[in-house]
């Protein structure tokens, strides 16, 4: 039998014996004793705890803890002849105590219930036989099984068979991707249709679903500057609230005399003066909004983040793989109609290259012969064939070898020349993301500066920052030169800079800013180490959508921190000015005031947890 | 080291602070986390002393919320 259920039985059989007393007590004559021992038995049955805890805290040093009061209180009421009053008011505490105990544990599995990823069960392949196993026994490189409807345990590449999956719980994007052989698949995708084998390319404890909910989970832990606040706050709230009462209790019935009128209010006092509605109204806001963006795909790595976020007012954005998808493609050759001149000549010298734009290069021709490379570092690359040398790289390269060119328009430029003659240019470009537009606009909306920073050229950045509509970009960037844009950007007043990168060349930038963004995590461990928030998903507007769940998590923290202050400090005067005198009908609003204010500000915290999606379709 | 203990019936939030308080306070305890939401305690503690620092913990926690158990 739980704790909940056990109390609710306790308070059911007291709740009538007082109601059967109290029945008598009006319709037939009994001699006192009779529903005295009744009551002190209804009492008992609901209180003894109280009574108990009361007892035990005097030793441990805590006095005036509400058992404590409780107890005065009830044990006054029974002094003066109100024992049916006496039982009541205790059946009601305890009462409240369970509503609020309960409402408290329901909300806080909801929460986490939406966090839940784990996958329970695996079929694992062994000797041929299908094994029903939990995923945590299988190992690396064990296939497994999943057929449609089920929940991909461990990581893993795919062996045979396809699917649409459905990343939504990762990653929180609602169309199902295409899954097929030699596809990486990822713990936490939901198979919709087809029967796959998959290689496990990880164990349980190290997939990215256990990564992540670690990360959830660990969130609370980090707290927010609001939270601390309240821990500070109810540190010294105790001590000024008990001077308060005692000063209550002793100062005015040295002018009036009435001593026992003046500490029945220092009692009350004391007695709703509990924070715990004020207490647990803070995290359990954060934790909603928590839950809320990781919902969405978005990982938030504690409450503090969730708070700076909301504050933020200047976006950096890295451009390459951010804003852009970072795949280069040959976009224009000069001399269109010797395209295929160009193309090889400038692939013999980039053949042996993994930068990007040698990549893109390459993938449109094969280098016809072999070369002798020699690196120009910031240049360009310089091959030697058996008859021929050629230069291939930026404007400069082509003027410290006299060679005379033909200027590109713009975009990232590769010069080619072959035996100190011009051959043609190749421009490449980056392809910008489809919602980068609209994540912008939705930023500028809500007030933030936007900025680029990117190790391109001027005319690359110009264009992307033109077809976005970014405020303000720099460009030709180094690393360490980012670092330093970053720090100039915090050095304006009132500045709250927040930084938007894939987290993997960009580690000291997202360590730099007041908080790091990394983008498109799916998989990469180094993005979920170093940034704050990680976004699961590829499109910047879920930037947007995060400063929006941020800014209402902390809307809604600062009403419950305002509303639970209001009535506390209400009740607080009320009872000071004597307002909750007769001790039941007292006791009834104090626990009414406290187990309200906290269903009150838990209900609000629920809020956090549903915040509308994109307004992509509106945009 | 780090260990992650379990909390049952931790009830009141403020309880949850003052039990993160005075655990800190614990000699050998280098850092703790009470964490109400998830009804857990993150404790970082030296590793030598981690039984004697075990039962200084299940002290201050009785003392302040006796209904809550740890689960270790």
């Amino acid at each position: 039998m739980t704790r909940n259920t056990k109390s609710l039985i306790r308070i059911i059989v007291s709740a009538t014996v007082c109601a059967v007393t109290f029945i008598l007590n009006k319709t037939i004559d009994l001699p006192f004793w009779v529903p005295l021992t009744l009551c002190i038995a209804a009492y008992l049955t609901a209180g003894y705890d109280v009574l108990w805890k009361a007892i035990t805290n005097i030793f441990h040093g805590r006095v005036f803890d509400e058992n404590f009061l409780m107890t005065v209180a009830t044990i006054g009421a029974f002094a003066i002849g109100e024992y049916i009053d006496a039982a009541a008011v205790m059946i009601l505490y305890q009462t409240g105590e369970l509503f609020q105990r309960y409402a408290v544990g329901k909300s806080r599995k909801n929460i986490a219930s939406l966090m839940d990823l784990r996958p329970e069960e695996a079929t694992v392949l062994r000797n041929g036989e299908e094994i029903h196993v939990h995923p945590s026994e299988i190992s690396l490189g064990e296939l497994f099984t999943v057929k449609a409807g089920d929940k991909i345990p461990l990581d893993g590449t795919v062996v045979s068979g396809e699917c649409n999956a459905d990343t939504s719980a990762i990653t929180g994007e609602s169309l199902p991707k295409h899954i097929a052989v030699d596809d990486n698949i990822y713990a936490g995708y939901i198979d919709t249709d087809g029967a796959m084998t998959i290689r496990s390319t990880g164990t349980y404890d190290n997939s990215t679903v256990a990564k992540i909910l670690d990360l959830v989970e660990n969130a609370t832990s980090q707290k927010a500057p609001a939270e601390n606040f309240i821990t500070k706050f109810s540190k010294y709230y105790t001590p000024i609230v008990v001077i308060l009462a005692l000063l209550i209790g002793i100062v005015p019935p040295i002018f009036d005399n009435m001593w026992v009128n003046w500490i029945k209010r220092a009692m009350m006092f004391l007695f709703v003066s509990c924070p715990c509605a004020l207490v647990i109204s803070v995290p359990m806001g954060f934790f909603g909004g928590i839950a809320a963006a990781s919902k969405r795909g978005i990982l938030v790595k504690g409450s503090n983040y969730l708070e700076i976020l909301s504050k933020v007012n200047t976006v950096a954005f890295d451009k390459t793989g951010t804003l852009t998808k970072g795949n280069f493609e040959v976009t224009y050759v000069y001399p269109e109609e010797n395209r295929q001149q160009v193309l090889q000549t400038a692939a013999i010298a980039e053949q042996y290259s993994n930068h990007p734009i040698a990549l893109s290069v390459c993938k449109q021709v094969v280098a016809p012969q072999s070369a002798e490379i020699t690196e120009i570092a910031g240049k360009g690359l310089k091959a030697q064939t058996d008859k021929d040398t050629i230069l291939c790289g930026n404007a400069q390269l082509m003027y410290d070898n006299d060679v005379q060119i033909v200027l590109s328009e713009g975009g990232t430029t590769v010069y080619v020349a072959k035996n100190g003659k011009f051959v043609g240019y190749i421009v490449i470009a980056d392809e910008i993301k489809a919602d980068s537009a609209t994540a912008i606009k939705q930023l500028r909306q809500m007030g933030c500066k936007t900025v680029m920073l990117t190790g391109d050229n001027e005319q690359t950045a110009l264009k992307v920052a033109q077809k976005l509509n970014i405020e303000d970009y720099r460009c030709g960037l180094l690393p360490q030169d980012k670092v330093e844009e970053l720090k100039n950007l915090k050095t304006h007043r009132g500045a709250t800079v927040a930084f938007v990168g894939d987290g993997i060349n960009d580690a000291p930038v997202l360590a730099t800013a007041d908080i790091g963004i990394a983008m498109g995590a799916m998989g990469s461990d180094a993005a979920i180490e170093t940034a704050d928030i990680v976004l699961m998903q590829d499109n910047p507007t879920a930037i947007a959508t995060a400063k929006r769940v941020a800014k209402r998590t902390l809307s809604i923290v600062r009403q419950n921190i305002v509303i639970s202050l209001i009535i506390k400090f209400a009740v607080l005067v009320l009872s000071a000015i004597g307002l909750l005198e007769r001790v039941s009908a007292g006791m009834i609003i104090a626990i009414l005031a406290d187990v309200g204010v906290c269903i009150l500000a838990i209900l609000n915290s629920m809020r956090a947890m549903f915040i509308k999606k994109d307004k992509k379709s509106a945009a | 080291m780090k260990k992650v203990i379990r909390l049952q019936d931790l009830d009141c939030a403020n309880c949850a602070a003052k039990m993160e308080n005075n655990i800190r306070k614990i000699n050998g305890v280098q850092n703790v986390s009470v964490d109400f939401m998830m009804q857990k305690m993150v404790l970082e503690c030296n590793d030598e002393c981690y039984n004697d620092i075990l039962r200084e913990v299940k002290n201050v926690c009785r003392k302040i919320e006796p209904d809550c158990k740890l689960m270790i």
